[in-house]
């Protein structure tokens, strides 16, 4: 599994209600959140975002509330995979049940740069940036966790075990 | 090695003798619990997972608190869909308009939360029940959806701060204070993936108000739970609210930390945390004139009755200032009822605040108070975010009633000893 994609940098404590602000939690469905995602932190994400984009952040990225909202909006917005130093521990949760990759790396997460391209082997955990040309070495997902993401999330995980 | 309390619980809910730090481990539940916002996503999860029923209809737990009276068109819908799903799947604890109310401050008092018990619920504050001595902790909707489908959650074993709490505290602070000090001392992210396991001698002088306001805020600091130990004050709240069985652990005394913080009460002043992050914090001392649009009392934070209690002794006989709108919330329908019956509703409505029926409205920016651009309010919520109470330019400052209260009738942030 990889991805590539021009990156969205933001700083520490990116949190949930700048992710998707509660005026937008009276719907549930991922597209509709799409349309919101970063509002409060970034108005114009929405219009420059595409398919495959990375965002990167420093610190404790996702903070706050509990709202799967968030990942399934940015997700939803396209998003190939989020880097930070560290994320707040309901979102990392949230995002490994939802099948959102992402990764912790405290180099590429302070030099990568707002605009660089990024590509990013979530087998190996290696980060490069094609425009600075350099590599990083992210921690590789758990198995427990690949396995999670390898079925598609916990939800379809979950129906093998319901189906016995 | 030795086991901290919530290694021991979660070892026990695990089938397993003994855990350790960073182990990945498939754990048994004793409550899954949602709100209307999250379980209105974890329903449509729970139907994939192809499940036809809830695994125990006892132990998940449905509370409409969030968008409720229902605030528009979508939320209605949202809250039908939740109700629907209640019904059909015979949901015993669910709790609808006229029963609900927040569900941190419902779930104790209802007695549906009891000491040693492994409780997951998909909103962050469910770390709130670790004052009990529970293991709880937030999660998101797909969890609560394979909760309720399975009946168990997978999760890492986190390590462990301890904070040893002494002396006594002086009497306006408040367990507000108490957690915004800490808040303020470790960061946002101080105790990230991990417990915040509170122990010592200072625990006795804390009311269960003041242990619940503390736990809620574990998840501002990053941790994964809050927990006290079972004291008598614990098993006297267990024994007057519940009726379940409860089991009581402790930590090993070989128990290993990654720190060990000692926290003096009789040195806390009232603090209050600055927009935009809770960790930006001051002492009251320190705050200068920060004049307020807004007060809100309330949430599932500082709804109970000894917030409103200490709110109401301040604002008994007095008015608040002229341009400041003040908003009295309290958590649950039998908290609302006790401050009618001791004369608190009279005494918020004398001074010209209004006193409203339970929900979380204005602390997540939902509805009844959100805030224009430029307006400040002082609430006694947990969150300070960007937005988080309206208009992207408002702020808002977390502090104590007894503070919010106080500013109220000045005007302008203030010490409640002054007023
Ligand atoms: S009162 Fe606020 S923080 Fe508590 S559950 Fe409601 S919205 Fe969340």
């Amino acid at each position: 599994m990889n991805a590539k994609g021009m990156v969205f940098k933001y700083g520490d404590n990116v949190d949930t209600d700048v992710i998707i602000p509660a005026r937008y939690l009276n719907v549930s469905s991922g597209e509709e959140l799409a349309k919101y995602c970063m509002i409060d932190i970034d108005a114009d994400f929405v219009n420059k975002a595409k398919t495959g984009d990375i965002i990167v952040a420093t610190k404790n990225f996702g903070c706050g509330s509990s709202r799967e909202h968030a990942p399934l909006a940015i997700k939803c917005a396209g998003i190939s995979c989020v880097i930070a130093t560290t994320f707040a521990r309901i979102f990392y949760r949230n995002a490994i049940n939802i099948g959102l990759p992402i990764l912790e790396c405290d180099e590429a997460a302070n030099d990568i740069e707002n605009g660089d391209e990024v590509s990013v082997d979530f087998d190996s955990g290696i980060i490069t940036n094609i425009t600075k040309d350099k590599t990083y070495q992210a921690q590789p997902f758990p198995e427990f966790m690949k396995a999670i993401m390898a079925a598609g999330g916990l939800v379809e995980q979950t129906k093998e075990r319901v189906k016995g | 090695m030795g086991m901290t309390m919530t290694q021991k619980i979660l070892a026990k809910k695990a089938g397993l003798d003994s855990v350790v730090a960073g182990q990945l481990i498939q754990a048994k539940l004793d409550i899954v619990m949602g709100n209307d916002i999250t379980t209105a996503v974890a329903l449509k999860e729970f139907q994939k997972t192809g499940a036809s029923e809830v695994f125990d209809k006892e132990k998940v737990v449905i509370v409409l608190d969030h968008f409720t009276p229902n605030k528009d068109i979508k939320a209605a819908e949202q809250c039908k869909s939740c109700r629907t799903f209640a019904y059909d799947m015979g949901v015993k604890n669910f709790f609808d308009v006229g029963k609900a109310g927040i569900e941190h401050a419902l779930l104790p008092e209802q007695g549906i939360v009891v000491p040693g018990q492994a409780i997951i619920g998909a909103d962050s504050h469910t770390c709130t029940y670790g004052a009990l001595g529970a293991f709880s902790t937030g999660i998101g909707s797909t969890d609560m959806a394979i909760g309720m489908a399975t009946g168990e959650a997978w999760f890492k074993v986190p390590s462990a701060i301890k904070f040893n709490v002494i002396g006594k505290k002086q009497s306006h602070v408040s367990g507000k204070d108490v957690i915004l000090h800490i808040i303020g001392m470790i960061g946002v992210d101080g105790a990230l993936y991990r417990s915040m396991e509170f122990t010592g001698e200072g625990i006795a002088e804390l009311t269960m108000d003041d242990r619940f306001t503390i736990a809620n805020m574990a998840i501002e600091a990053g941790a994964k739970n809050g927990i006290f130990p079972v004291d008598e004050a614990c098993l006297a709240y267990t024994k007057a609210h519940a009726t379940k069985a409860y089991e009581v652990f402790e930590a090993d005394d070989d128990a290993e930390y990654d720190e060990e913080i000692i926290i003096d009460l009789s040195t806390l002043e009232p603090t209050i945390s600055f927009p935009h992050l809770p960790d930006n914090t001051r002492t009251i001392g320190e705050v200068g004139e920060v004049i307020i649009d807004q007060v809100v009392i309330g949430s599932c934070t500082n709804g109970r009755l000894d917030d409103m209690k200490i709110a109401a002794d301040i604002l008994r006989g007095k008015q608040v200032a002229e341009k400041v709108r003040t908003i009295v919330i309290p958590a649950t329908q039998e908290i609302y009822l006790d401050c009618i019956k001791l004369g608190y509703v009279e005494d918020f409505i004398n001074a010209g605040a209004i006193f409203s029926m339970p929900t979380c409205g204005p602390c997540l920016g939902g509805h009844m108070g959100i805030l224009a651009a430029g307006e400040r309010c002082v609430s006694t919520t947990n969150r300070n975010f960007v937005g988080r109470m309206g208009h992207v330019e408002s702020e808002v400052y977390l502090a104590s009633p007894a503070v919010a209260a106080a500013s109220a009738i000045a005007g302008k942030i203030a010490d409640p000893r002054n007023i």
